[in-house]
């Protein structure tokens, strides 16, 4: 099988010495983790080894030579390497040699104990070290420790060089027998930021933790569990989404450290996602409460409330009277459109008996706009459900009046037909009516079949008033369902730091020479963005709507009423 | 070790199939399309241009032009981005795999690397593309639980479409390397 040695590029420059890496053997790979330079001793070195291997769990061991002679070859430094393979025993012991300042290396191979001592094909695969420690492969496999064996051929790779990290800790300002040369061996990199971040986090999560108890206890003590603040709890969005978002703190604030990747994705998303929202809320807030924005805001309320009423009051008139032409029946025609306009008077009355609260409810609400710009969506879309709650409430009676008279219909056919619905057996039974049955159920079946039209009109009018609020408040929430679950942090380490996320590798052909291995360039492959999203996304709470069309169109059809949008934690109908 | 050779495409347009050879075990076969033609942009972005004048003339809105001319920035953007392919490459490396590159007019290049104990084989098959049935050539891949099956195909050169005479040079070279990998021996 073809050699392939995986050389770090960081190398290309150091001084001789021997490499270390690890070998893998089913794949005919070595991949060199960095360079031991003159003078050692081999007996510290391989307890070096061996202790790296203790804490890291990978087979390192040292895999050859490499000479860097800046003048012409030494004779008797390439004996020397040879006898270096006899010492540290491995199988096939790698020689790579490089003449002054030649791109074009040679690298050859000693076979002790091979059975077909063939010239071997050698590939020589640079790579950037830093960045193939850092980046993690997606999608990301089970590494239990016994299968990484059996894993693909780089995701091995990427596994050698990221477990390897305590190695690279050692730099060559250490005092200890053995030289290394790596990507770190001019100095362990640090941030004085990260470091001061991280030593401030344990307090702060602490306080957080808290704090957060503490909101948790009073949400759940006893006197919010009584019936009307419950109920209003469940009915108002913005609860669920101050739920949600208190949910995400406990995440943050928990002591535990992130066990693998996602997990410590998943925190890094949650935290930025946080933050930009609390941002824009409070941007949100400033430019609100600039110009007193808010005040014209609730000084528009009022007539807008009015305008609606009116507006509903004139289709009313309309339905009244002939409606696109159609002849109402004009008693059932007139009790309904009354009992509506009579809704109407009380619903006005209502909102002028408020007018002078709303502008100082609506000041303080608005300054729950700084825990966040979801919040705010979701009290907008609260006050549009209260402000069209008289939609509703028509919506509702329309429905119930309908849906009656559809289900008196039905019965009201099968005996003219002289069936039964049998609820015990849930089928239709042929029975024998007597005859004041089937005079009285032949009157009614044609009253209310007569009455049909005016019902339905009335009951279509009120669905379409109340799907269009329904589709504004759903937009909202798309809005806001948008907002919690896209993944911020992922997405702009995918901009900044691309090498993080890898989908795979890519390799670039170098400059060949005739005679000299073949030397290719790994670079890092970027998932892209639309699979950073689809993997790293934040779950949410809502569900899409579970009915499809046809079902929908059958419960509008029969007068059932409809809730398009459910959360997860309510029961369904 | 270079050639280049010059081939048709399915519907007609001229194509070049470059062949590469760095080492014994890897190839670079890559088959470059028509480039963008002046005189098609030149007459894409006139056509648009007497629209948006007519539509000017008509309604005497000056947005009308300015929102013309940024259509067709960004219009030219995208084309030039994501939907031109200037040049698909296949990269052949015996024992580690096989790399597949489409090269955009603008510059960016889109990479899959498919390593080589997922390859089952590479072969031509035929498909019915619109009226037509053409060949095209793709790569197997192997399922995981069952030796004998094919998990997924990937069909390559889908912009260009090159007829059957330079699909089958692609496949004996693509062959050549990839029947090493049977005779050599299993290393234990």
């Amino acid at each position: 099988m073809v050699l392939k040695v995986f050389f770090p590029s960081c190398c290309s420059l150091a001084d001789s010495g021997i490499l270390i890496g690890r070998w893998l053997s089913e794949q005919s790979s070595a991949v060199v983790l960095a360079v031991v330079h003159f003078p050692f001793i081999p007996v510290q070195v391989k307890q070096y080894l061996g202790e790296v291997q203790h804490m890291t769990k990978v087979s390192v061991s040292v895999l050859g030579s490499w000479s860097n002679s800046k003048q012409e070859k030494e004779e008797g430094l390439s004996e020397f390497l040879e006898d270096l393979g006899t010492i540290f025993s491995h199988e096939p012991w790698i020689q790579i040699s490089k003449e002054g300042d030649s791109k074009f290396w040679s690298c050859s191979t000693l076979q002790k104990h091979s059975s077909s001592p063939k010239e071997e094909e050698v590939i020589l695969v640079y790579y950037d070290q830093r960045k193939v420690m850092l980046s993690h492969l997606h999608p990301p496999l089970d590494t239990a420790d016994g299968r990484a064996e059996d894993a693909s051929k780089l995701s091995a790779i990427f596994d050698t060089v990221a477990r390897s990290r305590v190695l690279f800790m050692t730099d060559r300002y250490d005092e200890g027998p053995i030289k290394l040369t790596h990507w770190q061996s001019e100095g362990v990199e640090a941030s004085i930021i990260v470091e001061l971040l991280k030593q401030a986090s344990v307090p702060a999560c602490m306080l957080l933790t808290f704090l957060l108890s503490l909101v948790s206890g009073i949400c759940r003590s006893r006197v919010l569990k009584f019936w009307p603040l419950s109920f209003l709890r469940s009915k108002l969005s913005t609860c669920e989404q101050l739920g949600h978002r208190l949910q995400h703190l406990q995440v943050i604030s928990s002591n535990k450290k992130a066990q693998t990747q996602t997990q410590l994705m998943r925190k890094a998303n949650i935290f930025v996602s946080l933050l930009i929202d609390v941002a824009l809320g409070i941007l949100l807030m400033t430019w609100l409460y600039r110009k007193n924005r808010i005040g014209h805001l609730a000084d528009t309320l009022i007539p807008v409330a009015d305008h609606v009423a009116e507006e509903l009051q004139d289709l009313l008139q309309w339905l009244m009277g002939a409606p696109a032409g159609l002849k109402m029946n004009r008693a059932l025609d007139q009790v309904l459109g009354r009992f509506f306009l009579y809704h109407i008077h009380l619903w006005i009355s209502y909102i002028h008996l408020m007018s002078p609260f709303i502008e100082m409810i609506l000041w303080y609400v608005g300054l729950s706009a700084c825990l966040g710009l979801t919040v705010a969506l979701c009290i907008l879309s609260d006050i549009i459900a209260l402000l069209t709650f008289h939609i509703y409430c028509f919506y509702v009676y329309g429905a119930r009046l309908y849906c009656l008279k559809i289900y008196g219909l039905s019965s009201l056919w099968r005996l003219f037909r002289g069936k039964k619905w049998n609820v015990l057996r849930q089928r239709v039974d042929s029975c024998s009516y007597d005859l004041d049955q089937l005079f009285i159920g032949t009157l009614l079946f044609t009253i209310l079949l007569f009455l049909l039209p005016t019902t339905a009109l009335y009951y279509l009018v009120f669905t379409l008033l109340r799907l269009l609020v329904v589709i504004v408040q759903g937009l909202i929430h798309l809005l806001v369902d948008l907002i919690d679950s896209l993944p911020l942090y992922s997405l702009i380490l995918r901009l900044c730091r691309s090498y993080r996320l890898a989908a795979g590798v890519k390799f670039r052909v170098l400059e060949q020479q005739d005679g000299k291995p073949l030397r290719l360039l790994m670079q890092i492959n970027p998932l892209s963005y639309g699979a950073v999203v689809q993997t790293y996304r934040l779950p949410t709470y809502s569900c899409y709507p579970k009915d499809s069309w046809a079902s929908l169109c059958k419960k509008l059809f029969l007068g059932k009423l409809i809730y398009p949008w459910k959360h997860k934690g309510e029961k369904q109908d | 070790m270079a050639e280049e050779r010059r081939f048709r495409s399915a519907c007609g347009a001229p194509i070049a199939l470059r062949r590469r050879q760095h080492s014994a075990s890897c190839r670079e076969l890559a088959v470059r399309g028509p480039r963008l033609q002046l005189r098609s942009l030149s007459a894409a972005t006139s056509a648009v241009w007497l629209a948006a004048y007519g539509l000017f003339a008509l309604s005497e809105n000056s947005v009308v032009l300015s929102a013309a001319i940024f259509i067709s920035l960004i219009g030219l953007i995208i084309y030039l981005h994501f939907i031109k392919i200037d040049q698909e490459s296949l990269l052949v490396i015996g024992s580690l795999g096989i790399q597949v590159t489409s090269s955009y007019a603008s510059g960016k290049e889109s990479t899959t690397f498919i390593e080589m104990g997922q390859v089952k084989d590479v072969v031509i098959n035929e498909a019915i593309h619109m009226q037509k049935v053409i060949y095209y050539l793709c790569i197997l891949l192997q399922d995981p639980e069952d030796p004998q099956g094919v998990s997924e195909v990937v069909p390559l050169f889908q912009s260009s479409k090159p007829r059957l005479d330079c699909l089958i040079e692609v496949y004996k070279s693509c062959q050549e390397i990839l029947e090493q990998r049977k005779t050599a021996p299993q290393s234990s």
